[in-house]
């Protein structure tokens, strides 16, 4: 099994010593713990509430998320990995989700999606160097009858042309 | 302010729809104007009738009717008000009385019955408009009897694979279990649909309802509904609803005296379309990752957490309502052959007129292109469409007089899939869209079987070859190879049915597989 793997790779580590997490971030997801370990499953609940409270889930929360729920930090981790919605890295201060999928491409979206990545400099996953957007993809975002469609944190835009994407952004090439 | 008038009631949308194209913009408009002209105005955030095209639809309420406006801009709105807009006078952006709108009017709406009319989380609205009559019936009946009810509607399931809803309900009823559980798959993952975003953020009662008769006739006391993450204005609405309907008692424990128990959550998927598969999604629910279980099993006789399960679709689980409303054979005599009732189907991508269309199974593509959808947005011909998703085939337009109909799909290798109809012009380069095909699936692959794991991105290196003219007949013959091992080999549709919407661009559409020969366009492809 993966775990195994995993578990042999990792030696033992102090978390005290070694976890960055400050202790803002160690309190906000000590909150989250507290208010969601009991539900049945509650793996996923408590990752999206790390994620919505600090941005993303940092590495070091792993071992905290683990111990809490009586798990191997390698299954904590496997999960994560599995999901695109998850991410381990500071995002920037926007994050952006441009629909990839063939609804949106019927009307433009690979277009779009070639004049996002030129005018932010970045491909999908990455931030921007002034850290003002990070790029995701999405593989639908149910807004088909007016694509092309963007989420700018988590509101959504349609018929969104290169034009209203600058004017969404403030970004020009 | 004059006692005896009374406030003008406006309805804009808080559907996300027409929040993309502005709808919040356009509401805080009409509060603002209407304050500054000073009249009173009763500002109701509806849903979307579904009609996009004409988003933001506002609409007044007078004596006549609901009259419309639309597409209406923040910018509109102090023309409107002096054009009358309180009385429904007329304006450039008119639509007259909304529900005489053909589009509307040809339709069929059973499921769909309250959208764009309601105040979605509003419970006395809900109630006002035949909400919860089927529970109050079904509390009144035997079990077995509500499932007979389902059983004989001919209701199959929306989610794709069409397993009939009663039968499946029938086996958790019998199956062993100290605890069962109603599961709503609302991860809906293909594009091109978006009816199950439509029922939770713009009637989410009807899908509460529905999930307690479930869980009234089976015998279970716990419901989960399974959203995927890329829907937050439809998890707002479900959770405002659940709360209205627990202090309504009409879910949690003895709902209205009947004895009858019911609790329900709102789980968030990850971003994951593997966990639209319903095994998936279990594992997904038990804090796991996505990856597929075999199957048996059943998740009706072992499903989460181990329990006999009732997994359903959200339009599936929405359609009981009315059945246990108004009777099985109501629902029964609309549709066609063993599709019965109606289907809402989602006109999406280059299409003029692009929403919700909720017809009796049996209507043509012709007619939901043309008649509904008024032909591409482009306003170039329509070259084909993708029914059924990510997995469905290209249909060309020899095909466009085809029936809605499970089974007059399948005989041609077609999909009707969760009835979402993705159209394009022709300007549409069908190996492009192939590739992709090959390429989302190795995105999304669980991981579990090689052919498609491991296929898929040899598929897309194959249709590159291909393309580029590099020893192409050879290529399509590993091509078509290849399609046929990961329809063999695959567990579940994910790999095993990528291969149609491939197979059905290199039939309809040899041409766009050569074009290396003939013209030489550089492509912009931009790997993710
Ligand atoms: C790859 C894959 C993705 C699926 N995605 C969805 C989905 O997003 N929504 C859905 O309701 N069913 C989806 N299904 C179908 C489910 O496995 C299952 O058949 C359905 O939830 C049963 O409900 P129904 O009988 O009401 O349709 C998918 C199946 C596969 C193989
Ligand atoms: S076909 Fe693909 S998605 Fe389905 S079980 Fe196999 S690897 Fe997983
Ligand atoms: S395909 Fe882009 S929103 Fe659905």
């Amino acid at each position: 099994m993966a775990t195994s793997t995993f578990e042999r790779r990792s030696p033992p580590i102090k978390l005290a010593e070694l976890s960055s997490l400050s202790a803002a971030d160690s309190a906000a997801i000590n909150a989250v713990l507290a208010r969601l370990k009991n539900l049945p499953g509650a793996l996923l609940p408590i990752l999206h509430g790390v994620q919505e409270a600090l941005g993303h889930v940092p590495k070091d929360a792993v071992p905290v998320i683990a111990k809490s729920l009586n798990l191997s930090r390698a299954e904590v981790h496997g999960v994560i990995s599995f999901y695109h919605w998850y991410r381990t890295e500071k995002p920037g201060e926007h994050v952006l989700h441009l629909c990839r999928a063939e609804a949106c491409q019927a009307v433009g979206g690979r277009a779009l999606e070639a004049h996002v990545k030129a005018s932010l400099g970045i491909d999908f996953h990455e931030t921007t160097a002034d850290g003002r957007y990070t790029l995701e993809p999405a593989y639908c975002l149910g807004n088909c009858a007016v694509g092309p469609s963007l989420m700018i944190d988590g509101a959504l835009k349609g018929r969104v042309t290169a034009d209203r994407f600058d004017r969404l952004t403030g970004v020009t090439a | 302010m004059n006692a005896t008038k009374k406030a003008v009631t406006i309805y804009v949308p808080r559907d996300s729809t027409a929040v993309s194209l502005g709808a919040d913009e356009v509401a805080a408009a009409i509060t603002a104007e209407a304050a500054r002209i000073g009249i009173d105005v009763e500002l109701i955030r509806n849903s979307s009738r579904g009609m996009f095209w004409l988003e933001p639809l506002v609409e007044v309420a007078t004596d006549a009717g609901r009259i419309g406006y639309g597409p209406v801009q923040p910018e509109d709105v102090a023309s409107l008000f002096a054009t009358g807009l309180t009385h429904g006078g007329e304006h450039p952006l008119s639509l007259h009385l909304v529900e005489e709108i053909s589009y509307l009017k040809n339709q069929e709406r059973l499921t769909f019955a309250r959208a764009g009319i309601t105040d979605p989380v509003n419970l006395a609205d809900y109630r006002a408009h035949d909400g919860y009559k089927g529970l109050s019936n079904a509390l009144a009946m035997e079990p077995a009897a509500i499932i007979a009810a389902v059983t004989d509607s001919g209701l199959r399931g929306r989610g794709g694979a069409a397993f009939p809803a009663g039968i499946k309900w029938k086996t958790v009823s019998g199956a062993e279990g100290e605890q069962k559980y109603i599961v709503c798959n609302g991860d809906e993952g293909d594009s091109g649909t978006f009816a199950d975003r439509m029922v939770c953020e713009g009637d989410p009662f009807v899908l509460i309802e529905g999930m307690t008769i479930a869980g009234v006739a089976v015998g279970a006391t716990r419901g989960y509904i399974y959203l995927r993450c890329e829907y937050p204005y439809g998890e707002r609405a479900l959770n405002e609803a659940i709360k209205a309907a627990y202090a309504a008692n009409w879910l949690g424990a003895n709902i209205q005296g009947s004895g009858k128990h019911f609790d329900l959550e709102v789980r968030m998927g990850a971003g994951a379309y593997i966990c639209g598969e319903e095994t998936s999604l279990l594992e997904s629910l038990e804090g796991k990752r996505g990856m597929v279980r075999f199957k048996p099993p059943l998740p009706a006789i072992k499903g989460l957490f181990g329990c006999p399960t009732v997994i359903n679709n959200v339009i599936t689980l929405a359609s009981v309502p009315i059945i246990l409303d108004k009777g099985s054979e109501h629902y029964k005599n609309f549709g066609v052959g063993r599709s019965r009732g109606t289907l809402p189907v989602q006109l999406a991508g280059n299409i003029k007129h692009g929403g919700l269309v909720e017809k009796a199974f049996g209507v043509s593509l012709r007619d939901l292109l043309y008649t509904f959808g008024g032909g591409a947005l482009s306003g170039r011909p329509i070259r084909t469409v993708q029914v059924g998703g990510p997995l469905g085939a290209y249909i060309p337009d020899s095909q466009f007089d085809l029936p809605l109909d499970y089974e007059a799909y399948a005989k041609l290798n077609n999909m009707v899939g969760h009835g979402g109809i993705t159209v394009f012009d022709d300007t549409v380069d069908m190996a492009e869209q192939a590739r992709f095909s090959m390429e989302f699936c190795a995105t999304e692959s669980c991981g579990k079987c090689t052919p498609c794991r491991i296929g898929s991105t040899r598929g897309m290196e194959v249709i590159d070859r291909l393309v580029a003219g590099d020893q192409p007949v050879k290529q399509e013959a590993l091509l078509r190879d290849l399609c046929d091992t990961m329809l063999a080999g695959s567990l579940c549709a994910l790999g095993g049915m990528a291969p149609f919407p491939v197979l059905s661009a290199l039939n309809h559409f040899p041409e766009d597989f050569q074009k290396s020969s003939q013209q030489q366009t550089p492509r912009v492809r931009v790997a993710s």
